[in-house]
């Protein structure tokens, strides 16, 4: 059998001894030979007393101890510590609790440990002793390093998830929708809270033919990562369907086709917009699948609501959807929007579709501002953190709008 | 007066002097951000890795308040934070109180500040597994509740409480900072307090300071310790008020 260590033989033999000092009620033996060292000092920390497990642990003599102070015993970090943690925090409540320190033994080698103190005072209120406990706390630092690197590796893989949904934010929304000649486009997004979470808002804005263009917005239910994948999914087979379905429900269908096949119980709303530019303006055909009708706003009217509510995708294999044709003409403004904005939430209070209306019925304004001016104020509502991720696009006829092959004035 | 609390706690660390300047001057008191009551702050953090960045949070809270003749009084980090700001904007301060400096901590042969670099890294573990057993456990900053008393005791058990990030920036930046050239830069009257036996800023790196400063005086106070103005505070203050008095 190997011959164990010295400090642990002393150890056990001074926790026998401690049990015979409680069977016989010794004061003075329990003192000595309690299971934690014992020093008291002056309140500057100068040691008076202290017990043998105190010595037995660091292998001092109490001649050596006696006359220095508590601090000189501690290693040069700890001592640091010590006089600008657990002095001060002695001296103004009284009491310092588990504090971790090392104390360098008599051979140099270090014993961890949590230390406990006291300051007790005299009748006048002028501090008299300090009393210390001293607990070995080898296994538990060993277990605290364990706990110190698992939090390190949590935050680092924490930063390395927030830049991946930061990337997979930037790919998922395109940066600014494309010029369209004779259309005036305009689009925002804003994810949820802190904007460290991918949301499932989409939007795009792409050319089908020469004078026809397409306007989607849409929301894939949920977070994270699977959220992503399906908005990615459903917004290259809009792109995908458009291209070959002149009918905006029968792109719907396509992309309902393919999220029932897809391995996802995730579904999506959208509303689409086809345009065609005409003599007149813009032919537009509408349709929405389970997501809130895109307002339309004729100067000098309310906003109304076009497009007929449909069913939303992915859940259901034949969705009743409808097609709904307008003709927007100079001066038009039409707003496509997520619920981000009519359920984002003050108290028990929605943003609701009156604000709405109020915002998109802003006359003598750009776009932009009509725009930027309404995503501020539900981001407003909500105190600066958005419960839901927000997408806004609107878009509008200019005044001075030319027929489509016109030839210039 | 304004008076700046040293790394370790808070603005509490000054209860047993600063009352007894209130009388005869508009006492300040605050924290740097992530301690006592002070959020840390969410966007900046980083900038907080070196001393002139609470430098110049001084002297924003100096601006704010539209302070003049400045008298300062910075424990121990503070200190060299002061100097700093001084060098900044000397006009703002009247007087500089040094309690327990140093302008470097580490040694650099001749120069004995104390501590190797690898005993700063000690001390930056140490911080880590004290913070382990408290930080989650810190409660909610309290603020403006002296209408609630029973929230006495959880102040009570939140001084020297530190946002622990801040906490590990504020020791990086105090601890591995050398503002020696700094110091002979200094045009405001100073005074060094310094304690007989103190094992951060021992009595020849107090010499070194009020040697360094163009115009300065240093007061030896008979204390053990770093932080004079809790175990000794009626001398400390009794030395301030010399100074400021004469």
């Amino acid at each position: 059998m190997a011959e164990r260590p010295i400090d642990e033989a002393g150890a056990d033999a001074a926790l026998e001894a401690f049990y015979g000092a409680l069977a016989d009620d010794d004061a003075d033996e329990l003192y000595d030979r309690a299971p934690c060292g014992y020093l008291s000092t002056t309140p500057d920390g100068t040691i008076i007393k202290v017990n043998q497990t105190f010595l037995t642990w660091t292998g001092y003599s109490r001649d050596e101890l006696v006359g220095r102070t508590f601090a000189e015993l501690l290693t040069a970090g700890g001592r640091i510590y010590h006089e600008t943690h657990y002095a001060p925090m002695l001296q103004m409540q009284g009491t310092a609790r588990e504090i971790a320190l090392e104390v360098v033994k008599a051979g140099g080698e270090r014993l961890p440990a949590l230390v406990n103190s006291v300051l007790e005072r005299d009748d006048q209120g002028a501090p008299l002793v300090v009393r210390t406990a001293v607990f070995d706390a080898t296994e538990r630092r060993r277990y605290e390093q364990e706990l110190v690197l698992a939090k390190r590796r949590a935050e680092d893989s924490e930063r390395r998830a927030r830049s991946l949904v930061r990337t997979l934010q930037q790919t998922l929304i395109p940066p600014e929708p494309p010029e369209i000649p004779g259309l005036e486009v305009c689009a925002v997004y804003r994810p949820a809270g802190a904007g460290d979470e991918v949301g499932g808002d989409f939007y795009d804005v792409f050319e089908i033919g020469p004078q026809r263009w397409v306007v989607v917005v849409g929301d894939v239910r949920g977070k994270g990562v699977e959220a992503a994948v399906v908005t990615a999914f459903a917004r290259y087979w809009v792109r995908a369907a458009a291209v070959r379905h002149a009918e905006p429900s029968q792109v719907f269908r396509v992309v309902n086709e393919v999220l029932m096949r897809h391995d996802t119980d995730r579904f999506c709303t959208a509303a689409l917009l086809r345009f065609h530019r005409t003599q007149e303006g813009w032919q537009v055909v509408a349709a929405s699948a389970g997501h809130p009708l895109p307002l339309l706003v004729k100067p000098g009217t309310r906003a109304r609501a076009v497009g007929r509510p449909g069913l939303f995708l992915g859940s259901f294999a034949d969705p009743v959807l409808h097609d709904q044709e307008l003709l927007l003409e100079p001066g038009d403004v039409m707003v496509l929007y997520t619920d981000g904005v009519t359920e984002a939430r003050r108290g028990d209070e929605f943003y609701g579709e009156r604000r709405l209306r109020g915002a998109v019925e802003k006359e003598g304004i750009r776009l932009k501002d009509r725009v930027e001016g309404l995503l501020e104020e539900v981001v407003d509502f909500q105190s600066g953190s958005p419960r839901d991720d927000i997408v806004i696009v609107g878009v509008a006829v200019p005044w001075n709008h030319r027929p489509a092959g016109a030839k210039p004035p | 007066m304004v008076f700046a609390h040293g790394f370790g706690c808070d603005q509490n660390m000054w209860r047993y002097v600063s009352p007894v300047f209130e009388e005869e001057f508009r006492v300040v008191l605050f924290d740097y951000p992530g301690h006592g009551g002070t959020r840390p702050p969410i966007s900046e953090a980083d900038r907080y890795t070196t001393l002139s960045a609470y430098a110049q949070d001084l002297l924003s809270v100096c601006r704010e308040l539209e302070l003049a003749e400045v008298i300062f009084v910075g424990h121990s980090v503070s200190a060299m934070i002061g100097v700093l700001a001084e060098i900044e904007e000397p006009e703002r301060f009247a007087k500089l109180v040094l309690l327990g400096p140093s302008p470097c901590y580490t040694n650099d042969p001749p120069y004995a500040g104390g501590f190797s670099e690898s005993d700063i890294e000690e001390l930056l573990e140490s911080l880590e597994s004290n913070y382990l057993g408290w930080s989650s456990a810190m409660a909610p900053v309290i603020m403006g509740n002296n209408d609630r008393p029973e929230l006495g005791a959880e102040l009570e058990a939140s001084f020297c409480r530190t946002d622990p990030e801040m906490a590990h920036r504020f020791a990086r930046a105090t601890f591995l900072s050398d503002n020696r050239e700094d110091l002979k830069r200094v045009t405001t009257p100073s005074l060094v307090l310094q304690c007989t036996n103190d094992a951060i800023a021992p009595v020849a790196v107090g010499e070194f300071v009020c040697d360094a400063i163009p115009d300065c005086s240093l007061v030896l106070l008979d204390a053990t310790g770093h932080c004079p103005h809790l175990s000794k505070p009626d001398a400390t203050a009794a030395a301030i008020a010399d100074f400021v008095g004469g």
